[in-house]
């Protein structure tokens, strides 16, 4: 190009040429070329997984609030392993990623917040292995996954360890826990336990607890308003959608509602007790929504979060687990290719092709 | 901005067969002069920008970064813009009057074409090939594009609050060449003055209307903004506005209608917006066509700071340019200097399935998905995804989180599936 400009004869010009003092007007500047478009929106996956693990915290320092040392062990313990392990991960098994997209920094919180109190520290590493490495990098790295990995981790530390997941400290035990402490004396029951096991009467926390997070639970499970404030952030950042945490709470609530007026309050729990209990909000918000493992489609979340709200509530009334929400988002993971095959949106125009061609 | 002195003006300026120049070096011609001809039907002519002498005819560099035939045309002493006396009068379009009403759909047709006036939107399409429907495609509705079609482009504001009666007489003429009752302007609803002004000036004509519409990319769509205006949906390609009984043209081009035919001013110059920090003063200028580029770039204070990527066109679907010496062209919407900081290098990660592509996407494909397959050289897969309706617009790959190539991919795709049917066909 530059060649063939030169070779054109030249005629004299009739005015001077442009002044040369301009930056870079007469000089060549090099310039980039690259497809369109040449603009990149404000978005990126680092600023969206920040967010995700910022809208953790308020709900993360309740439980420290609640739990004090051994909150603050189980989270900081969760997280440095998550980021230990995709550490490793990232150099030996060179699946894409970066430690600076937050990735392993949101799913060692998550599965800090997924574990009880008083889990020790071999039981968090496990999990942590179990997160990354079979969860994560075995499906390719961050994208590439089927299920969360943070509830992979929970599930598999549930059936392989159950005394040690179901041990809940009672709120307000704030001391430094050593290991073999005993612990009889300090724990208790968490509603959803004590609704399994029949033992309904001695049920004494009330909806207010609940909504603070006065009672026995995972670290980042017991304060449903504390996870409203995280969530309401992620929601008005557009980080998530309303979707699924619309459909997955409002089927439980419906669900356990309905088996509560035809069963009666000996045998069932209040729906709205249901749905501030156990990690029903923990999931609906910051795990089911989790987007590499929830379908693409907006339309495809409602059915989603419709599924695991149904499984959660079955699980809960007739299972032979006291909580579902974990397992019912994994499953519900497992049944994502299947609605995202299904739920192709119409191309736009085609409704018109087809009418015109049938009248 | 002032005449240049010195104007490189391509042939390939439309969509189409490219002009046939019928000028020789050592011509003189005079402003607005024919110094080509159409190529075909789906073509359009050129005039000369300034008045001179043909200095040169051959291969220079085109905007679109290939070389192409082009016409030099050098102002000489006694000719050029700063002549007092001798320079021979502007050419203008024989049978152009004031008194439009009283010509004929077919006469205002071939004024159009004669003037070279093609879409000024960005796609320049030949005008009058859009004013000739073929026979059983009933048009009803003629929609005026108000809506600037690229984020940073505001030369359509400034063409309807400038040039307002001009743009609405265009309407009108349009309206008449095309034979239908009604037309819709669609402004997008940032817009109240440009609103004002239009609703105003169009009093006179009942069968004009100003809609506001929505402010978002890329409401300058023609498919979109017949859906925004009229509910209608254009079937995917080939399906075209004919099909919905809807012909649009852009704010800038009716004004360059009404000129063309009651001034007989053949199109020779448009409104070029030129922004981005790398730009002393960013402004909206009317240019020749065939303006060097460094004329541009002095007239608005020079370069503020080295630009890293020059754009002609919107920033979501213009084209980058390899060099500044390239002239300025009818297709010419904006020029954008883009600094470093405003266009950085794009590193794509993995997907994360975060279904904001397909969210955004006008035309409701999943770019991601069709990515995917292009990737992994599915080629069938991303068709039945419906690769082929995607009109490029970029928004899937703005959004992306992840800054995945996905607009790149779906071009990339649609070349190799053109490959393929060439091959097998051969
Ligand atoms: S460029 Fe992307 S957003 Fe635009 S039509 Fe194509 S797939 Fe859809
Ligand atoms: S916007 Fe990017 S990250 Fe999100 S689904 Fe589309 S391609 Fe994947």
């Amino acid at each position: 190009m530059t060649a063939s400009s030169n070779a054109a004869p030249e005629g004299a010009p009739v005015s001077a040429p442009p002044p040369a003092d301009k930056v870079g007007a007469s000089a060549r500047p090099t310039l980039r070329v690259g497809p369109s478009p040449h603009l990149h929106g404000p978005e990126t996956v680092p600023r969206i997984m920040r967010w995700v693990f910022l809208a953790l915290l308020p709900a993360a320092l309740v439980s420290v609030w609640f739990f004090g040392a051994s909150a603050v062990k189980v989270l900081t313990l969760s997280t440095l392993f998550c980021l230990g392990v995709e550490w490793l991960c990232l150099r030996l098994m060179r699946t894409p990623g970066a430690l600076s997209d937050w990735s392993a920094a949101v799913t060692g919180l998550l599965l800090g917040m997924n574990l009880p109190p008083t889990a020790p520290w071999w039981l968090i590493l496990a999990g942590a292995i179990v997160a990354i490495v079979v969860a994560k990098h075995l499906f390719g790295g961050l994208g590439g996954n089927i299920f969360n990995p943070a509830l992979t981790a929970r599930v598999f530390l549930l059936v392989s360890w159950p005394t040690y997941m179901t041990t809940w400290l009672k709120p307000g035990q704030r001391q430094w826990l050593a290991p073999g402490t005993d612990l009889a004396g300090i724990t208790e029951a968490t509603p959803l336990g004590l609704l399994k096991e029949g033992r309904l009467s001695e049920l004494s926390a009330g909806a207010s607890d609940l909504l603070l997070g006065n009672l026995g639970g995972s670290v980042g499970e017991i304060s449903a308003l504390a996870l409203l404030i995280g969530a309401a952030a992620l929601l008005w950042k557009r980080i998530i959608t309303w979707e699924i945490p619309a459909a997955f709470i409002g089927t439980v609530a419906a669900v356990t509602g309905l088996a509560y007026a035809i069963g009666g309050p000996e045998r069932y729990l209040a729906p709205h007790l249901h749905v501030l209990a156990g990690g029903l909000f923990l999931g609906a918000f910051f795990m089911a929504t989790d987007m590499v493992t929830c379908p693409i489609t907006y339309r495809g979340r409602l059915i989603f979060g419709a599924g695991c709200g149904l499984l959660t509530a079955v699980i809960r009334l007739w299972g032979g687990y006291p909580e579902g929400v974990s397992f019912a988002i994994l499953l519900m993971n497992a049944g994502t290719p299947m609605i995202d095959h299904y739920l192709r949106p119409r191309t736009f125009g085609t409704a018109t092709a087809r009418q015109g061609a049938t009248s | 901005m002032p005449a240049p002195c010195r104007v490189v003006v391509p042939l390939r300026q439309h969509l189409g067969a490219p002009a046939k120049a019928i000028v020789a070096v050592g011509d003189r011609v005079a402003e607005g002069q024919p110094i080509a001809e159409p190529g075909g039907f789906v073509s359009a002519p050129v005039h000369a920008p300034i008045a001179g002498e043909v200095t040169f005819v051959g291969p220079r560099a085109h905007p679109g970064g290939f070389p192409c035939e082009s016409v030099v045309i050098e102002a000489r002493d006694g000719v050029g813009p700063a002549a007092t006396d001798g320079a021979p009068p502007p050419w203008r379009l024989p049978g152009a009057s004031a008194d439009w009403e009283r010509m004929t759909r077919a006469e205002l047709t071939a004024l159009i074409r004669e003037a070279g006036i093609v879409g000024l939107g960005g796609a320049a399409f030949p005008t009058h090939v859009k004013l000739s429907p073929p026979a059983g495609k009933p048009i009803d509705l003629l929609v005026i594009n108000g809506a600037e079609c690229e984020p940073f482009l505001t030369c359509d504001h400034r063409v309807m609050l400038e040039e307002t009666a001009a743009v609405v007489t265009g309407v009108r003429i349009l309206k008449r060449a095309l034979g239908v009752p009604r037309a819709i302007i669609g402004v997008e609803g940032n817009k109240p003055d440009a609103i004002a002004r239009l609703g105003e000036a169009c009093a006179l004509d009942d069968g004009i209307e100003v809609v506001a519409c929505r402010v978002k990319y890329p409401q300058g769509a023609e498919k979109q903004l017949i859906n925004a205006l009229t509910g209608r949906e254009v079937p995917p390609p080939p399906g075209l506005p004919l099909d919905v009984g809807v012909v649009v043209q852009n704010v800038g081009t009716a004004a360059a209608v009404a000129r063309a035919v009651t001034a007989g001013l053949p199109l020779y110059e448009r409104v070029v917006t030129v922004s981005g920090s790398a730009i002393a003063r960013p402004s909206n200028v009317r240019v020749r066509i065939g303006t060097p580029l460094r004329d541009i770039i002095d007239f608005c204070g020079g370069l503020a700071s080295p630009p890293a990527k020059v754009v002609m066109g919107g920033p979501m679907m213009g084209a980058s340019l390899t060099d500044l010496d390239v002239p300025v062209v009818k297709a010419t919407s904006g020029l954008l200097f883009f600094t470093r900081h405003e266009c950085p290098d794009s590193t794509p990660h993995a997907c994360i399935r975060c279904g904001r592509c397909g969210e955004a996407c006008p035309l409701c494909l999943q770019p991601s998905e069709i990515a995917l397959r292009v990737e992994i050289g599915d080629l069938d897969a991303a068709q039945a995804l419906h690769i082929q309706e995607c009109m490029e617009c970029g928004t899937c790959a703005y959004i992306c989180p992840s800054n995945r190539w996905l607009v790149q991919q779906v071009r990339l795709g649609k070349a190799k599936l053109h490959d393929r049917k060439q091959q097998r066909s051969a």
